[in-house]
């Protein structure tokens, strides 16, 4: 039976785009479908430090963009547009569009990623985009001269807390344990930066505000204190949920959650399916992990196509 | 494909072309450093096709704009406003999908 491709990825990030690289000099026939733009959560980040080619590190942007142009280069078919639903347990599977089209394929990598992790207090949803925000790079130079809070202890808070400082007079971290997660250049440079301030052992309560936006953060130590920080903006950098809502649930293995499960080759649960990028059930999450992951995971659905012919 | 059909509008043009127009118009605010922003960036062009001559799509670069943005309290972007007889309809902020901003723009129809 004829199909339309023989493998269809989805998502458009560091993870996607190296599967179609390896997939367009595998003259493999691909497509890589997108919702916006490629380049995924990258795109949320002021700057790149640790992917090993950039010495001189290289912007979220910029990074995304040459790998954008990498497989443009050897002419990756790419399509925009929204998946509303995946049939993948047949050995032919189905992509629907939110346009109402269908696709078929052989194989298919899931490379939806994720997305920032919300507190879940109350004001959070009601001042988002008033104040708060889960976008350092995005929103920073609206908040310039003012005091704001980062909450968070990973990576992705101290990079962006740092990268805040070039635009307001005062970042408050606030961290639920006594030390950071991230990674020891980071914290060094966050605790030799007079702008940044901690407060540790501490938890959002709520989130305050007026027409004007967020003006206030209740705050809950560990042992049980409480107090108040005024703020004009909090940035929340807590990790990431994964983007499976358009995911069969019921026909993949995913964590409690909701990540994908695969082996060490990529394979999910289903036969000639693959996961690769943040979507995947790992512990580490990172720009260079989901481009590898992504050339893994083509290269087993290359295997798994030879061998259906 | 960027659209031809997508206004982008300035400080000074705002009052004329947005708040005076005699159509509803989404205004998309953003700036060339937001990736988010540049990730909606076809879903609007694409709505500018598909609504062409029933809403005004328009983009106005809060860097090189500041006033509007201000006037309307506006502290993330991408946010994308819909106006409809110079009055705020609705707004959204964060990089939504299309169905989303098909359902906003049904709002002003």
């Amino acid at each position: 039976m004829q199909v339309d491709y023989q493998l269809i990825i989805v998502g458009g990030g560091p993870a996607g785009l190296a599967a179609g690289l390896y997939a367009a000099r595998g003259r493999i026939k691909a497509l890589l479908i997108e919702k916006g733009a490629t380049g995924g959560q990258v795109l949320l980040t002021d700057w790149v430090d640790n992917y090993p080619g950039f010495a001189e590190g290289v912007s979220g942007f910029e990074l995304m963009d040459k790998m954008t142009a990498h497989v443009d280069r050897f002419e990756l078919e790419k399509k925009f547009a929204m998946v509303s639903g995946l049939d993948l347990q047949e050995e032919i599977k189905t992509i629907s569009l939110e346009n109402g089209d269908q696709l078929t394929c052989r194989s298919v990598i899931l490379c939806t990623g994720a997305r920032p992790r919300a507190l879940n207090v109350p004001g959070e949803k009601e001042l988002t985009g008033q104040g708060v925000s889960y976008c350092a790079t995005c929103d920073g130079p609206f908040y310039r001269g003012q005091n704001i809070a980062v909450v968070g202890g990973g990576n992705t808070a101290i990079q962006e807390a740092l990268h805040l400082t070039k635009f307001a007079a005062r970042v408050t971290v606030i961290h639920r344990r006594d030390e950071l997660r991230a990674t020891k250049i980071l914290q060094e440079k966050a605790f030799a930066n007079k702008q940044i301030d901690f407060l540790w052992n501490a938890q959002v309560q709520a989130i305050e505000g007026d027409d004007n936006g967020v003006n206030q953060l209740q705050i809950a130590y560990n042992d049980g204190t409480t107090t108040t920080l005024a703020v004009t903006g909090i940035f929340v950098l807590v990790g990431v949920v994964p983007n499976n809502e358009i995911l069969p649930l019921n026909q993949l293995h995913t964590d409690a959650a909701g990540f994908i499960i695969t082996n060490t080759e990529m394979e999910t649960s289903i036969p000639g399916v693959y996961a690769a990028g943040d979507i995947r059930s790992k512990n580490f999450r990172q720009i260079i992990n989901a481009a590898g992951e992504g050339a893994n995971a083509e290269l087993s659905a290359e295997q798994y196509l030879a061998g259906l012919k | 494909m960027a659209s031809d059909k997508v206004l982008h509008v300035t400080d000074g043009e705002f009052d004329d072309t947005v708040v005076g127009n005699n159509l509803p118009c989404l205004v998309d605010f953003w700036a060339p450093w937001c990736g988010p922003c540049k990730a909606i960036g076809p879903v609007i062009d694409e709505l500018a096709d598909e609504f062409d001559g029933k809403i005004v799509i328009a983009k106005m670069n809060v860097d090189d704009n500041p006033a509007t943005p201000g006037k309307f309290g506006i502290r993330a972007i991408p946010t994308l406003i819909l106006f409809k007889s110079g009055e705020v309809v609705d707004k959204v902020t964060g990089a939504v999908g299309k169905p989303q901003l098909v359902e906003l723009i049904n709002k002003a129809l």
